[in-house]
């Protein structure tokens, strides 16, 4: 039976049971009660007038000054049912807002899909995770026909809907770049024009763009003012920086990149990250630079994606499951 | 979490202090705030990130943006006060090049 029509009459048993015996249980009903009626839309104003009336009808003789108070409850909570209603509708506003932008972050992730390659002695694996809907994050594989795999990773300044807005002209920006200026160096110069041209001039991107040559196991890469990522040297077992210096997208259109080169050995690693990584916040302070790499130490052992997932789940897990950043990792390992 | 901003102007230059977190709840009023100010003939602006307990990435476009604006109308920026992580922030994005930041205090630290 609907709610409204059954109210009148829960209502009047809740209230006559409490009447006569002050139950800690009747008080729970109660409370239910009250849920039920928010459910169901029932404003303040309403349960008021079913509470004098249902007093009327148990005490007929109930004095007038307490019929009148009513009346002036009534009044008073009107303005408390306007502000409910208002509530009401501002909820179902943002429900629909909440699914247009679950559509646009399905359109986004659509637009920027990329296929990890896979290539004869490399294992390579990605996550790439948003702190809220959209992802402000950008990574981009491409395989060419000269033996390299090109691999991008970005970072929009700023979060949300505009920085994922943005991102999405940056990867068809890069797109329509000829395929002959893929050097690191030349793309980031001609993507640095794009964006100093095209965006909006407080937005700006970082971006590591890296090219593995897989027949001579060589990787170039140059930075735009990204995080810096780490190499493993599976000989020595240590991780070092990999420094590349340069100016971030979008602020001077005459900025030169600088490119630098390294021979990947097998049982090499390349790990590639997004400040979202290294700007994971937990009660205690910041994740630091140490406890990353023992993270990536403890799942050496396992493949690339299996690394990168693992490596989500703790830091995830230390930060309390809330990020503050979207989050990118991406691993290259030569094979032994 | 919440930010200060106090603004002082004497003698053409205007003085800025933070105090609090920059992140992207707060960006959006240090921004209001900054960019009027930003926007006129040859500003000479300090901003003090002493008591800046956190910055992300929003806080640097902020400062990028207002940079830009100061640097076209022929003024200045300079950012004092900004701790080691923060440094280090400005180093990675290549801005530590270009933008004035902690000059004031090279000798005094080192």
């Amino acid at each position: 039976m609907p709610f409204r029509e059954v109210m009148e009459a829960k209502y009047r048993d809740i209230l006559t049971k409490y009447i006569k015996e002050q139950s800690e249980s009747t008080l729970y009903i109660g409370q239910k009660f009250s849920r039920k009626s928010i459910e169901n839309q029932v404003t303040p104003e309403e349960i008021i007038s079913l509470h004098k009336m249902i007093l009327q009808e148990i005490y007929p003789d109930m004095p007038e000054y307490v019929v009148h108070s009513f009346d002036i409850l009534l009044e008073i909570m009107l303005g408390y049912g306007f502000a409910y209603r208002e509530h009401q509708s501002l909820r179902n506003q943002q429900k629909e807002l909440r699914s247009e932008i679950e559509i646009a972050a399905n359109v986004q992730q659509t637009l920027l899909e990329t296929k990890i390659p896979s290539v004869e002695g490399l294992d390579i694996g990605a996550i790439s995770v948003p702190a809220r809907l959209m992802n402000g994050d950008y990574y981009n594989f491409v395989e060419d026909e000269n033996d390299c795999i090109s691999i991008a990773i970005a970072d929009v300044i700023g979060k949300g809907i505009p920085a994922a807005l943005c991102m999405s002209m940056i990867k068809y920006a890069m797109d329509s770049i000829p395929a002959n200026r893929n050097e690191p160096s030349m793309l980031l110069e001609n993507l640095n024009r794009v964006v100093e041209q095209n965006v909006d001039p407080s937005m700006f991107i970082t971006m590591f763009y890296g090219m593995y040559d897989y027949a001579r196991h060589v990787f170039s890469y140059a930075s735009a003012g990204h995080e810096p990522g780490f190499y493993y040297d599976g000989k020595k077992r240590e991780f070092s920086e990999i420094y590349a210096k340069g100016l971030m997208l979008g602020i001077d259109k005459k900025t030169k990149y600088r490119q630098y080169e390294k021979n990947i050995h097998p049982g090499d690693m390349i790990i590639l990250l997004s400040d979202g990584v290294t700007e994971c916040r937990t009660d205690e302070g910041f994740v630091e630079k140490e406890t990353l790499l023992n993270y990536i130490r403890k799942y050496i052992h396992c493949s690339a994606q299996e690394i990168v997932n693992n490596i989500f789940k703790d830091l995830e897990k230390l930060q309390d499951f809330q990020l503050r950043d979207d989050f990118t990792l991406i691993i290259i390992k030569r094979r032994v | 979490m919440n930010i200060k901003i106090e603004v002082m102007e004497h003698d053409n230059l205007l003085e800025v202090k933070l105090a609090g977190e920059i992140d992207a709840y707060t960006a959006p009023k240090l921004r209001e705030t900054l960019f009027p100010l930003s926007e006129q003939e040859q500003v000479n602006m300090v901003v003090d990130l002493t008591d800046v307990g956190y910055m992300d990435s929003t806080g640097l476009g902020v400062f990028v943006g207002v940079f830009k604006s100061i640097r076209s109308k022929d003024g200045e920026l300079k950012l004092i006060g900004l701790s080691k992580r923060l440094i280090r922030l400005f180093e990675i994005t290549g801005l530590a090049e270009i933008m004035d930041i902690n000059s004031q205090n090279e000798g005094e630290e080192e």
